[in-house]
């Protein structure tokens, strides 16, 4: 027996020993990308704080780096989102509404809802290639602000659709019930009951999605949107450009100082874009804890 | 309180119009599937009517743009390959352990902290991970690989793979969670140790989904435009070395749809293809990830 004491304690202690390494391996891998988000803002933050003054912010696209400024750019990226919310918010949390409150489980129903799976996946570039042949030359409408919001709506309708059904699941069925116990009709219930109840969860969604609209480059760049755009868009049909599109076309100039505009233009970018993800997990996390406590 | 049969049924039209439209709405997702295999296909098809299916899988040079035209897609299909097994190569092992780490190990306060920043990491704008990639990644492997070209596969692979590394940890911390607890403890009564019990309980249980995590992770990654554009350069190139440039087919299609193409060209015809090509990979891997995560699923519900 005491023999056999030994070895299970240096096996105990070897296991120790192993949590212990892995603990320090599993930190260091979170620590690498925690690292690596770090190293990237610092290193946009550091170059692009320099370069971004008033100036920058109101001045259009030049040939000389120092007198290049974002602001056709800056206009373009809130028109095309401000454009592309208004189509896929409500045709997203229409799909949402139905698949969730009325939609029967029949085939049907299921080979939508495996459809927007996929269509989730499609690759953003794909939806530009169907939005270069779909809008800017079978409908004419050219490489203008609403060919390029089309397109960005197609590109972020799954994401709204799966973000409100969830948000709509999470309703209680209980709530429906009581609804529907006083005479409620089914969009009387949903209209009155189950979408104020979801809306801060379907708000995180479009939130989430609007973000990903602002930094969407490829799609874009297929539809023609132009990277040297020296005016405000006038309407639906002018040409425009968006803030990612300016940046690479800075990034891919052989000259240093365009780099500096493009870091500038990139410090631009995050803020909104970290300010629009921070607003979104702030929101979620409001909301779960309201409902836990609701549930309770 | 009386109820006269005309409300009724005013009302029971409001209520038929409304389902109606939503029902548009979720159709509406159909029409665009439609769409996109309708213009692809079209155009794909007029595509080969002027170059060879065989020439298109077997030629081994990609140059549609030049005079001297050849259509061969492997250089293009091998550029993607590269810098999208460059990032698996460092998203898997980092999105597994991460993972582990986050489901078994972490305390729920650092999980709440942790959890957002990778999530922020996800949507980081991809023309900032090529900035990144080119100017701050680059710059610093040619110190210590000094005969690293500006733009190669390397950087922009190593960038792709900490991008795709939320998809691996967040679908993969997602399986490890619904591995039923009563598995862990009939491994811990045995005498097993946290990690014993991870590594041989946890990860094993949870393989189907951590594989849709990788699948679906790859997936994104062939997929992925600027990235690439911006850093891993413009030549396409039959070349698996990692230190070499290479084009990959989004970074093509992106080329085309820079320059001055006319419609109605081969040039133009060619993004179809290409278009066609990266379509049918990424939705065929999407189809498997799905397919694997739903079966998990299933197996612990």
């Amino acid at each position: 027996m005491i023999q056999g004491a030994q070895p299970i304690q240096k096996i105990i202690a070897a296991q120790k020993r192993n949590e212990a390494i892995f603990r320090v391996v599993a930190i260091a891998a979170v620590a690498i990308s925690l690292a690596t988000l770090g190293a990237l803002l610092f290193d946009a933050f550091s170059d692009g704080l320099r370069r971004l003054d008033w100036q920058f912010l109101t001045s259009f696209p030049s040939r000389k780096p120092e007198r290049a400024g974002i602001l056709a750019a800056i206009a373009g990226s809130f028109y095309v989102v401000s454009l592309t919310s208004a189509i896929s918010i409500p045709l997203g949390i229409g799909a949402a509404v139905y698949l969730e409150e009325y939609a029967k489980n029949n085939r049907f129903n299921r080979m939508i809802e495996v459809n927007i799976t996929n269509l989730a996946g499609v690759p953003s570039i794909i939806y530009g290639i169907l939005g270069l042949e779909l809008f800017v030359r079978m409908m004419k409408l050219d490489r203008s602000l609403m060919a390029g919001a089309l397109t960005l709506s197609l590109l972020a309708l799954p994401t709204v659709i799966i973000s409100a059904r969830e948000a709509i699941r999470t309703v209680p069925s209980s709530i429906r019930q009581a609804a529907y116990a006083v005479g409620a009709t089914r969009w009387q219930t949903t209209r009155d009951h189950v979408l104020p109840l979801a809306f801060p969860g379907i708000m995180t969604g479009i939130i989430l999605a609007i973000s990903r609209a602002i930094g969407e480059t490829a799609p874009l760049i297929m539809i023609g949107a132009l990277t040297y755009v020296a005016f405000l868009p006038t309407g639906l049909d002018s040409p425009f450009t968006v803030m990612p599109i300016q940046i690479f076309n800075w990034v891919s100039r052989p000259q240093k100082g365009f780099f500096e505009c493009a870091a500038a233009g990139i410090v631009v970018l995050l803020i909104l874009t970290l300010m629009l993800n921070g607003l979104a997990i702030i929101l979620r996390n409001y909301y779960q804890r309201k409902f836990s406590v609701r549930s309770l | 309180m009386i109820i006269n049969s005309s409300s009724v049924q005013i009302r029971k039209i409001k209520e038929n119009t409304v389902q109606a439209i939503l029902f548009g709405c979720a159709i509406f997702s159909v029409f665009v599937t439609a769409g996109i295999i309708g213009v692809l296909s079209f155009e794909t098809f007029e595509f080969f009517r002027e170059v060879s299916i065989i020439e298109f899988f077997t030629d081994t040079q990609w140059t549609p743009l030049f005079t001297q035209k050849h259509f061969g897609i492997a250089p293009l299909l091998c550029g993607t390959f590269l810098t999208s097994a460059i990032a698996l190569i460092v998203a898997a092992p980092l999105g597994i352990l991460t993972s582990v780490y986050l489901s078994e190990y972490a305390s729920p306060r650092v999980r709440r902290v942790i959890k957002p920043i990778l999530e922020i990491l996800a949507g980081v704008p991809t023309v900032i991970y090529g900035y990144f990639a080119l100017l701050f990644v680059t710059p610093l492997l040619q110190k210590v690989l000094p005969d690293l070209p500006g733009f190669n596969a390397l950087s922009p692979g190593i960038v792709m793979g900490i991008m795709i590394l939320p998809i691996i940890s967040s679908l993969s911390e997602d399986a490890m969670y619904a591995v039923p607890q009563s598995l862990r403890n009939a491994a811990y009564a045995l005498g097993s140790s946290k990690l014993q019990v991870s590594f041989k309980v946890v990860i094993p249980s949870a393989f189907s989904g951590i594989t849709a995590s990788f699948i679906l992770a790859i997936s994104r990654a062939i997929g992925e435009t600027m990235l690439v554009a911006i850093a891993a350069g413009q030549m396409p190139n039959l070349t698996l070395n990692p230190m070499e440039s290479v084009m990959t087919m989004t970074t093509f299609i992106v080329q085309v749809s820079l320059g001055d193409t006319q419609t109605g060209t081969i040039e133009y015809k060619t993004i179809f293809a290409v278009g066609t090509m990266l379509f049918l990979l990424t939705f065929g891997l999407n189809i498997i990830g799905h397919k694997l995560r739903k079966r998990f699923r299933e197996v612990y519900a």
